[in-house]
């Protein structure tokens, strides 16, 4: 599977929706139920399944859906 | 013999084991059946101790050496854990500096030395390790405070400050994490027989005993005990707690 897919199936999961819905709009704010706890539980997911350990600081700015890849590129994950 | 063990194959981590109160932490947790991380500053200085415990107890202690207040090598020892085991079920922040002064005396840069070690390393840890934890749904953290951080003390207050600090971070932490099921508690010890307080004491505190309700400082192993009680089940429902281990010490 991709990295794209896998990212995408996560963020699916972690919010309950389609994956249509995750574009660049997909944000704080605007996603229904994004808040520190299911950002939280989105991050430890994606930590699981990149196997990685994300900073508390880079935890913090993952604000969206688009802010994700940047950070996932700072541990070496390209999303493509 | 191994069933009855109270943290049989619990992945622990122990900061501060080089002596004292860390030491005995190690010790009881092996003999109990837990598989342990211990961390020292001090290259090799564990290696004896974590070879015989291991063989003793047929369990694992394994050593790692650095510096509590380096973040990115506190991430490296919880990666190596999530690698090796996928869990962690207790930890200990019981590396601790001390000082002693009084008002009008305080040393800014012992001062906020003493901080980064007492009270932010713990924080980041706590938050490292909750992360494993928050995954399984369970864990305990034992945060190593002091009688002083609650009553204060004259003459140490900067150490009194740190061991306050780590008494509200353990409430507040607990509250953080109850939904995860992780157990946040606090140990106050009172005046502890270590190397390094016997050292004070002959120098400062010759006449301190007779405040001791119980006539006698306290062992590093009465602390580990309790470590162990707090590390286990049968402590199940007990969180944001402070526990004294002074044996009725007046302050």
């Amino acid at each position: 599977m991709k990295n794209i897919d896998r990212y995408k199936k996560v963020f699916s999961t972690v919010f309950e929706v389609e994956e249509k819905a995750l574009n660049s709009d997909f944000k704080v704010g605007n996603a229904d139920n994004w808040d520190s706890i299911t950002q939280l539980a989105l991050v430890s997911d994606l930590e699981d399944e990149f196997d990685i350990m994300i900073d508390a600081e880079d935890i913090i700015d993952f604000k969206s859906y688009e802010d994700g890849k940047q950070i996932m590129k700072k541990y070496e994950i390209e999303i493509l | 013999m191994n069933a009855e063990r109270l943290l049989e194959n619990k992945v622990c981590l122990v900061t501060g084991c080089n002596k004292g109160i860390g030491k005995a932490i190690v010790k009881k947790f092996a003999q109990q059946g837990a598989i342990v991380f211990a961390i020292a500053r001090s290259e090799n200085s564990l290696d004896e101790l974590c070879k015989e415990l291991s063989a003793r107890y047929s369990t694992q202690v394994i050593s790692l050496y650095f510096d509590i207040t380096d973040h990115q090598k506190c991430k490296e020892a919880i990666i190596k854990i999530k690698k090796e085991f996928r869990t962690l079920d207790i930890l200990v922040n019981n590396a601790g500096k001390v000082s002693y002064e009084i008002l009008g005396m305080v040393n800014f840069t012992e001062l906020r030395e003493m901080f980064e070690v007492n009270v932010v390393a713990s924080i980041n840890l706590m938050q490292l390790a909750s992360k494993l934890m928050m995954r399984q749904n369970s864990g305990s953290i034992i945060n190593i405070s002091s009688l002083v951080g609650e009553k204060g003390t004259k003459g140490q207050l900067g150490y009194s400050a740190t061991k306050g600090a780590v008494i509200a971070l353990t409430k507040s932490a607990s509250k953080d994490l109850a939904k995860y099921n992780i157990r946040v508690n606090t140990l106050a010890p009172g005046m502890i027989e270590t190397e390094r307080f016997q050292k004070i004491m002959e120098e400062n505190f010759q006449d301190k005993v007779k405040d001791i309700g119980f006539g006698r400082l306290g062992q590093a192993s009465e602390v580990a005990d309790a470590c162990v009680f707090l590390g286990s089940d049968s402590s199940g429902y007990i969180t944001g707690q402070v526990i004294g281990i002074d044996g009725s010490l007046k302050i």
